[in-house]
């Protein structure tokens, strides 16, 4: 009997160990998390010392992943097409630099100074915020509005539709998000998927 | 594409006809390649996704497919590559199939896939899917993959069985997830 209990027990922790849970995060339509996470100029960012602005264009990346690097100058585009519209790029890289060595503070630095990144690039020390946006790769972009009930998630996904050629890209997707919440209309699609790189808690 | 507008106006009325032709012309993309590469002796096929798809979606077979998501430049999934290839002599009477999708830039399988294969000796089929467009086939593999690589697919069409995994592998947890699945000789 024992041993019917002991492998039924063995049987039921397997099958639970099989179902990983799916992760966490936020879905459109909920509220995001305010954050206080240090900048590469060494001061501390929260969405709320933006007083102006409409909204976010949210986005997880890093230095080391192809991915990341392949839409680097898109991402600075971003910032400066939308930061005077009142949705500036907000930049965090949530990768563990012991896991990760190309994604230190130091590096960081470096690398927003090389590019002359204009928007804060920061740093989610001990990856704390990313698991709450539900953020799984580099670059993963989460658009929020800014209402009266906080930082609403608009849009959660991909860039755009091409990460090898800029000049080949179809749909530009956090674009027309953003042109779309300027204008007081609806974003389709709310959500896209791209490849990108894990990761690296 | 041309052609097909071209066949389309003049075949108008004949739908079936047309039906039949965009089923050829999947049938015939799926058996070719767009693109090989090839260097010293190791040769790589690259597909776009519909091309890739039938990889993903065999039927009456007793065969195990193990489909790994991967990249040169990814470094977990580099680092659990030899977790794949030794799948295949750790059960050699199984019928396990490991196939490694390679998601590398498509300018730069001549630059680094190639290479990085000749050097590890790799014996497990390598295939390059080259559809930039991933946002159009991410749910088409799992609607579960939220697009992070390494991932995979274990599936097995004679048991009706299909498993996709977004993480790393040990040879001791792909064990763990193949029991289901080997049928045994």
């Amino acid at each position: 009997m024992k041993t019917i209990q002991t492998f039924g027990l063995a049987l039921l922790l397997f099958v639970a160990a099989s179902f990983s849970t799916p992760p966490a995060g936020y879905k459109v339509g909920d509220v995001a998390t305010d954050f206080k996470l240090k900048n590469v100029d060494g001061k501390m960012v929260s969405l709320s010392d933006y007083k102006n602005a409409k909204g976010f264009i949210v986005i997880f990346t890093c230095n080391h992943c192809p991915y990341a690097k392949a839409y680097e100058d898109r991402i600075i585009a971003l910032d400066k097409m939308y930061a005077p519209k009142g949705y500036p790029v907000i930049a965090i890289n949530p990768n563990n630099p012991e896991k990760q060595a190309e994604d230190s503070y130091a590096l960081m630095q470096q690398r927003a100074r090389e590019k002359k990144f204009t928007f804060p690039y920061l740093f989610d020390d001990g990856q704390k915020i990313y698991p709450q946006y539900g953020a799984t790769k580099t670059p993963h972009v989460f658009l929020l509005q800014k209402t009266a009930k906080g930082n609403v998630i608009k849009y959660i996904g991909a860039i755009d539709d091409n990460h090898e050629d800029p000049s080949a890209v179809k749909e530009k997707y956090v674009e027309a998000a953003v042109n779309a919440l300027l204008a007081n209309k609806s974003v389709t699609p709310t959500e896209t998927k791209a490849i990108g790189c894990s990761i690296k808690a | 594409m041309a052609n097909f507008r071209r066949m389309n106006l003049q075949y108008s009325k004949s739908y079936g006809f047309l039906l039949l032709l965009v089923f050829l012309t999947i049938y015939a993309n799926a058996q070719t390649p767009s693109k090989v590469y090839s260097a010293d002796g190791i040769s790589v096929k690259s597909y776009n996704f519909e091309g890739l798809r039938p990889i993903l979606e065999r039927k009456a077979t007793d065969t195990t497919y193990v489909i790994n998501f991967w990249a040169t430049w990814c470094a977990p999934c580099v680092a659990e590559l030899p977790n794949f290839e030794k799948l295949t002599t750790a059960y050699p009477d199984s019928k396990i199939k490991v196939i490694l999708v390679s998601l590398d830039f498509t300018k730069q399988v001549e630059k680094n896939l190639l290479p990085f294969l000749k050097k590890k000796q790799s014996k497990s089929e390598v295939v390059h899917l080259s559809d930039p467009d991933a946002n159009s086939w991410i749910d088409k593999v799992d609607p579960e993959w939220s697009g992070a690589i390494p991932a995979t697919v274990i599936y097995n069409p004679s048991l009706n069985l299909r498993k996709f995994y977004e993480q790393s592998f040990t040879f001791e947890a792909l064990q763990s997830e193949l029991k289901p699945f080997i049928t045994l000789p």
